[in-house]
């Protein structure tokens, strides 16, 4: 059966170059970075090489990048270490509703620490406004924590704006990167942030590795104690393998994000117009704001979700509904209930998310099945009366 | 294509095995019913402990767990779909309500009707499944002369689960398979050991699934919230008040209660909600031969309310019975059943289903 893989925003396929660049670690490369002979001197080189390829890719300097196992352990320590760093100076805390499970529950345990959050709603189209952060600003916020582009519907939030501002105040900015990285031009700097998550699976590299960014000079408090690796910021010997993967496909991903990115877009906003103009009652979420060119979220009325993953994944497309961790359960979306969605509403929205390795081919296989398929769900539906 | 409700035991991974064999197109299906995380009103508030303890466990993940093994194993498309919110509302809620009516509740067979054979097979239609298998030890034919598909009990008497499918409507029949009909339980485990079922020797279910720790009766307290006291009077045959009881939903009529005063056992005979009663007497008062049902379905015929006079079947008024001769017929409106020698113990919320021999006529819910 033809498989097509449009979850790019649940995780990637490994680039074959990156599986190439991480073969020799895990074969005759196999040192300790922390040793002193040769063997981990070696392992030392290739971290400090992937480090660079990281750094470049977001406009960073090496020395500001601390591997993670993860996006959400990025998120976790620039959150947990933050409130505990700065909890002399305040407890309030500034996010947004529509933010990853990893920031959002980081939040929400704080809150039951004692710490204040305040949740920001978002536009119909799921973009923050920056004068709310503005006005939410008080004089014990510690933290500003907004996602740079959202999982589920793509929205690219104005983290520049929100930079400024955090500046202007003094208050630390932390953003979640983990979509954005990769996909949109990243330049720390510009954007203001001070912390930066970031995640090697979404951009073809493995799993089990991501990055937090950490400007020069700030104080946070380390999740994890011990032998002081990272620059006594994250300790625990490192995962070599992952860190030289993640630092290739970081690499290629700055070498080809423009034309990739270009391509991903036309096919992108080709799915979007072929399928509005096979299937009726179609909608897309958060359309008319900055989006990431490689995700499109459509909502189809008189149709589960659930039934339409189903469905397409028994015709080989593998695509989500929701966002890819809730699924399997049946709380609507967060972000979709945030952008004014019913649950109803919520559980007929499907997520297709390109990548860099996504073809036309694909695309054209998606737009001859999916019409098929909301048909057969809609004839079952009692709410769909054909005009 | 066919979609195979799968529990993760030997019996429905069987009837994957048996229909793959066949060279159908199925694809397996596993329901997540109930998550043991949701809190109850009579929960207190939970522990950041308990909160642990709990999180990420429902009463079947581990079943979930085992058929996914065996979806794997088979190479065939599996997936688990969500029906929580159907089995609360068709099932659990139910359930508690006739234990608070006073009476004895069957929800394997209300999650057959409503959740199974009914929201299961709407969502495997919508992914294309035209038919949904299950691994029920039963069979299902259409009678070319009745123009009716017809319910038989499966070869294996010892394992026939009839009795628990005799709300299947016609519709719900016609787009069932029940591949293991023809087989018995050792026939079943040796298909699965020999296709190299990961499960072929589990043990079977048996308890409520969604009663996970404590008594049902507990959970009935939990789940409907009850704060006040629930306790009541039971009574003699006489009416006379001979003790108290902590709530009419911890009895079961047949249930023994206690000694009388010639020395002989006492049994729960009767419970009065209205009351507030438990009546209790000798084992004799327990004989009956008349009740009336509700919610009745036919299968073999189109309804009784069409006939002339009674039907002549055999009955069978609880899942370990052996059915009773008995008439049926229709009288003011209300379905009656007689049997020709009074039964022990007919229990108001277990089902009544009716037989020709093999094959199931119809049968609805005991009454009063």
């Amino acid at each position: 059966m033809r498989r097509v893989y449009l979850d790019s925003n649940a995780t990637t396929p490994i680039r074959p170059e990156v599986v190439t660049a991480m073969m020799p670690v895990l074969t005759e490369h196999f040192g300790n970075p922390s040793s002193i002979h040769w063997f981990g001197q070696h392992a030392k080189s290739m971290i400090d090489d992937a480090r660079q390829h990281v750094a470049r890719l977001i406009n960073a300097e090496s020395s500001e990048i601390v591997f993670t196992s993860g996006g959400t352990e990025a998120d976790n320590f620039a959150i947990r270490g933050m409130a505990e760093s700065q909890k002399a100076k305040g407890r309030h805390i500034i996010t947004s509703k529509i933010e990853h499970h990893a920031v959002m529950h980081t939040c929400q345990d704080l809150e039951k620490q004692g710490y204040e959050v305040t949740w920001l709603p978002v536009s119909r189209d799921g973009a923050v406004d920056p004068d709310s952060v503005r006005r939410a600003l008080r004089p014990g916020t510690i933290l500003i924590t907004i996602m740079h582009a959202n999982n589920e519907i793509g929205t690219v939030q104005p983290i520049e704006e929100i930079g400024r501002i955090a500046e202007e105040a003094d208050v630390y900015f932390h953003s979640d990167g983990v979509q954005s990285t990769g996909k949109i031009p990243i330049d720390v700097r510009r954007l203001k942030v001070d912390l930066y998550s970031m995640s090697s699976h979404k951009i073809h590299g493995p799993k089990g590795i991501g990055a937090l960014f950490i400007k020069k000079g700030t104080i946070l408090k380390p999740l994890l104690t011990g032998g002081g690796h990272e620059r006594n910021r994250r300790s625990g010997t490192e995962n070599v393998a992952g860190i030289v993967g993640f630092g290739h496909a970081a690499k290629m991903a700055r070498e080809s994000m423009a034309t990739d990115m270009a391509r991903v877009g036309e096919l992108r906003d080709l799915l979007e117009a072929a399928l509005k103009s096979r299937i009726e009652f179609i909608h897309v979420n958060g359309e008319n704001a900055p989006r990431l060119p490689n995700t499109t979220n459509i909502m189809v009325d008189y149709a589960e979700g659930e039934g339409l993953v189903i469905s397409l994944d028994l015709k080989g497309v593998a695509v989500s509904t929701g966002s890819a961790c809730s699924s399997g359960s049946m709380e609507p979306s967060h972000v979709l209930t945030a952008i004014g969605k019913t649950p109803d509403e919520a559980h007929g929205s499907l997520r297709l998310s390109l990548s860099a390795l996504t073809t036309r081919e694909d695309v054209e296989y998606v737009i001859e099945v999916l019409p098929g398929i909301v048909e057969r769900l809609r004839d079952l539906s009692p709410y769909y009366k054909k005009v | 294509m066919i979609a195979v409700a799968m529990s993760g035991g030997v019996d429905s991974s069987t009837a994957a095995v048996l229909l793959k064999e066949q060279g159908r197109d199925i694809v397996g299906l596993s329901m997540q019913l109930w998550n043991q995380r949701r809190s109850l009103p009579g929960d207190e508030v939970a522990s950041e402990e308990q909160e642990l303890k709990r999180s990420g466990r429902c009463c079947s993940i581990d079943d979930i767990w085992d058929a996914r093994r065996v979806a794997a194993h088979l190479d065939i498309p599996f997936y688990v779909l969500n029906l929580e919110d159907e089995f609360e509302k068709t099932v659990v809620a139910p359930f508690v309500g006739s234990y608070l009516a006073g009476e004895t509740p069957s929800p394997c067979i209300l999650c057959n009707n409503y959740v199974k054979f009914n929201h299961l097979v709407e969502r495997a239609s919508q992914i294309g499944a035209e038919k949904v298998a299950t691994g029920h030890y039963a069979r299902v034919r259409h009678d070319q002369a009745l123009g009716r598909w017809l319910l038989l009990r499966g070869k294996d008497t010892r394992k026939d689960q009839s009795y628990f499918l005799f709300g299947l409507t016609q519709d719900q029949l016609s787009k069932t398979v029940f591949p293991l009909g023809e087989l018995s339980k050792p026939e079943v485990r040796e298909i699965a050991r020999c296709a190299g079922i990961p499960t072929f020797d589990k043990p079977e279910s048996q308890e409520i699934c969604f009663v996970q720790s404590g008594s049902y009766a507990d959970f009935v307290e939990k789940y409907s919230g009850i704060q006040q006291d629930k306790s009541g009077s039971i009574v003699n045959a006489e009416g006379r008040v001979v003790g108290e009881h902590a709530g009419i939903h911890r009895y079961t009529v047949g249930q023994r209660k206690g000694i009388g005063a010639a020395g002989k056992p006492q049994y729960v005979v009767q419970i009065e909600p209205g009351l507030n009663h438990v009546v209790i007497g000798e084992n004799s008062l327990l004989q009956r031969k008349r009740f009336a049902l509700r919610d009745a379905n036919w299968i073999a015929i189109e309804t009784i309310e069409k006939l002339d006079g009674p039907i002549r079947c055999d009955v069978q008024i609880r899942n370990r019975f052996e059915p009773q001769p008995a008439a049926v017929w229709m009288e003011d409106g209300e379905v009656l059943v007689e049997f020709d020698s009074p039964q022990r113990a007919i229990t108001p919320g277990q089902a009544a289903v009716f037989y020709w021999d093999e094959v199931v006529v119809g049968g609805g819910w005991i009454k009063s």
